[in-house]
């Protein structure tokens, strides 16, 4: 019964994985560019929630509405700061320089984050923070479910941007080959700042749901740009439900190793998964 | 068209110099396709075709010369806005979106402003030249023979709506039967009076269907000429038709 609940609660975080692991995967499917600084964008994101709570006494999941909009715009301000100068270069460049200015721009979020908000970590109050269900002797913390459920929805939104809207269609297109989409008249730059913008969005959506269910300090960037990079590299390029997947499979296979050898070997399993899946099936899970 | 000459060529390449890297692929290149004529390109693998083409459609910017479309200088200009200005290019080895539908590759055909409006009747036209994608629209194109994708490519190309077609060695690598289908289409398109510049292998199918044709060898145009003028030439006889001249 003690494997079951440490499983379910895997589950639970494993959501969130697959909605980190979505902007990193759209990002770098249809840019070739590595954002390293996704993690500390989902820090924001949580800050930023953090703020809209604390100071203006917005409910936390309503603040997801406020957030994503603003996150939307801070991707944007980022593309045309900084990453549309690297999508001119050839793609072996790309990557290389991506990594540059991704480790950049996490170094200077952290140190902003700590300048705004101290490195003490952060959570938001919530009214229902308190209330679980039991089902079949399991606890399973309301938060933490409603968390779980947006954190698919959120995905399934981006899923019918990508194959219904004229634009949605450009980034696939894009991603597949980019010069075969110019020669259909798209402007790839705008895709790329699409892309790159709805990537930010769902890293802000991430940090909101983060920080409501778990917490946020200026330091969490990292583990989070590691867990969103584990998952994409399993679950592979090219499907936003085989990336929530992913993310699904590596909270449960975390909670599995923890439960057998012990908690601190909690984070070995991910990077176990990274190169088993490099080595075995570099395309991923539900790659093409 | 009142008060322009009819002779004022659509597409016209001058003195045109490229290089992938620091390899000189074509140099001081200069060729014309008037509106509503078929030209055929030819030459032997490496001789800088596909570079041309990719120059007048913007994949690449030349490093010399001028390209005009229309009368507007295009070299240097953004892929997608010459796409919108009417030049179209079906690239060589196709190069569909592969996890897509052959509804969706059309689609994304009429993706620019001015081909978006005339999308509907684009499509209608793509069947009617192509009735076997019409059977097939929601397959994914992955899932389609050698042939029928070169037909989506052609198509992706048509819903563009071009007033000038370029078309990479559309029969590379098709069945014989689906080579002349396609080879109808091109000729069916260019009646409807879109301008057409075809490089092509298969040289004796493009110097009969051609108007003109250039011959391009090391980056250069070593001759040019109408489509029947070229096919008795002893050049070209000798490098191009030789075997083939034989057989047929």
């Amino acid at each position: 019964m003690i494997l079951a609940q440490q499983l379910l609660l895997g589950v639970l975080i494993g959501g969130l994985y697959g909605l980190a692991a979505a902007g990193l995967s759209l990002v770098f499917g249809v840019m070739r560019v590595l954002d390293v600084a996704h993690g500390e964008l989902i820090m924001l994101g949580g800050y930023g929630t953090f703020w809209l709570v604390t100071l203006l006494g917005v409910d936390p999941f309503l603040a997801l509405g406020l957030v994503i909009p603003g996150a939307l715009a801070l991707g944007v301000a980022l593309y045309w700061g900084l990453f549309a100068f690297v999508v001119r270069a050839d793609e072996a460049t790309r990557v290389k320089n991506s990594l540059l200015i991704g480790f950049g721009l996490a170094l200077a979020l952290h140190a902003l984050a700590v300048r705004l908000w101290t490195a003490d970590e952060r959570s938001v109050p919530t009214p229902y923070g308190g209330a679980v269900f039991t089902v079949a002797g399991l606890s399973i913390p309301a938060v933490r479910l409603l968390s779980l459920v947006l954190a698919f929805a959120l995905i399934l939104s981006l899923q019918l941007l990508l194959t219904r809207w004229r634009w949605g269609k450009a980034i696939r297109a894009t991603a597949e080959d980019w010069q075969a989409a110019l020669l259909t008249g798209i402007d790839v730059r705008r895709a790329y700042l699409l892309a790159f913008a709805l990537g930010t969005a769902l890293a802000g959506a991430a940090g909101t749901l983060v920080t409501i269910g778990y917490a946020v300090s200026p330091s969490i960037g990292l583990e989070w740009t590691l867990k969103a990079l584990i998952v994409v590299v399993l679950a592979g390029l090219g499907s936003m439900p085989g990336t929530f997947v992913g993310g699904l499979v590596l909270g449960v296979a975390e909670a599995a190793s923890a439960a057998a050898f012990g908690g601190p070997y909690r984070e070995v399993v991910g990077l176990v998964i990274f190169v088993v899946v490099l080595v075995v099936r570099p395309r991923g899970l539900f790659g093409r | 068209m009142a008060g322009r000459p009819v002779a004022t060529p659509l597409l016209a390449l001058h003195g045109v110099e490229a290089a992938h890297g620091d390899v000189r692929a074509v140099s001081d290149v200069s060729l014309s396709v008037a509106a509503g004529e078929m030209v055929a390109l030819l030459g032997p693998n490496g001789a800088g075709k596909s570079t041309l083409l990719a120059c007048a459609a913007g994949l690449l910017r030349p490093r010399a010369g001028t390209i005009r479309f229309d009368g507007e200088d295009i070299a240097g200009v953004s892929a997608h806005r010459i796409v919108d200005l009417g030049l179209a290019l079906v690239p060589e080895g196709r190069r569909l979106f592969g996890g897509m539908t052959v509804d969706e590759n059309l689609e994304l055909g009429a993706f620019a402003p001015r081909a978006r409006a005339g999308a509907a009747a684009a499509l209608e036209r793509v069947f009617a030249l192509f009735p076997v994608l019409a059977e097939r629209r929601r397959q994914p194109v992955g899932t389609l023979s050698g042939g029928q994708q070169q037909m989506v490519a052609v198509g992706r190309a048509l819903m563009t709506n071009p007033r000038l077609l370029m078309l990479d060695e559309p029969s590379l690598g098709i069945a014989p039967r689906l080579v002349t289908a396609i080879f109808e289409a091109v000729v069916a398109i260019n009646r409807a009076g879109v301008g057409i510049l075809l490089v092509e292998q298969n040289v004796h199918a493009a110097l009969s269907l051609a108007h003109r044709g250039y011959v391009l060898e090391n980056g250069r145009i070593v001759g040019e000429g109408s489509g029947a003028g070229l096919l008795g030439d002893p050049h070209v006889r000798r490098a191009y038709l030789g075997p083939l001249a034989v057989r047929e």
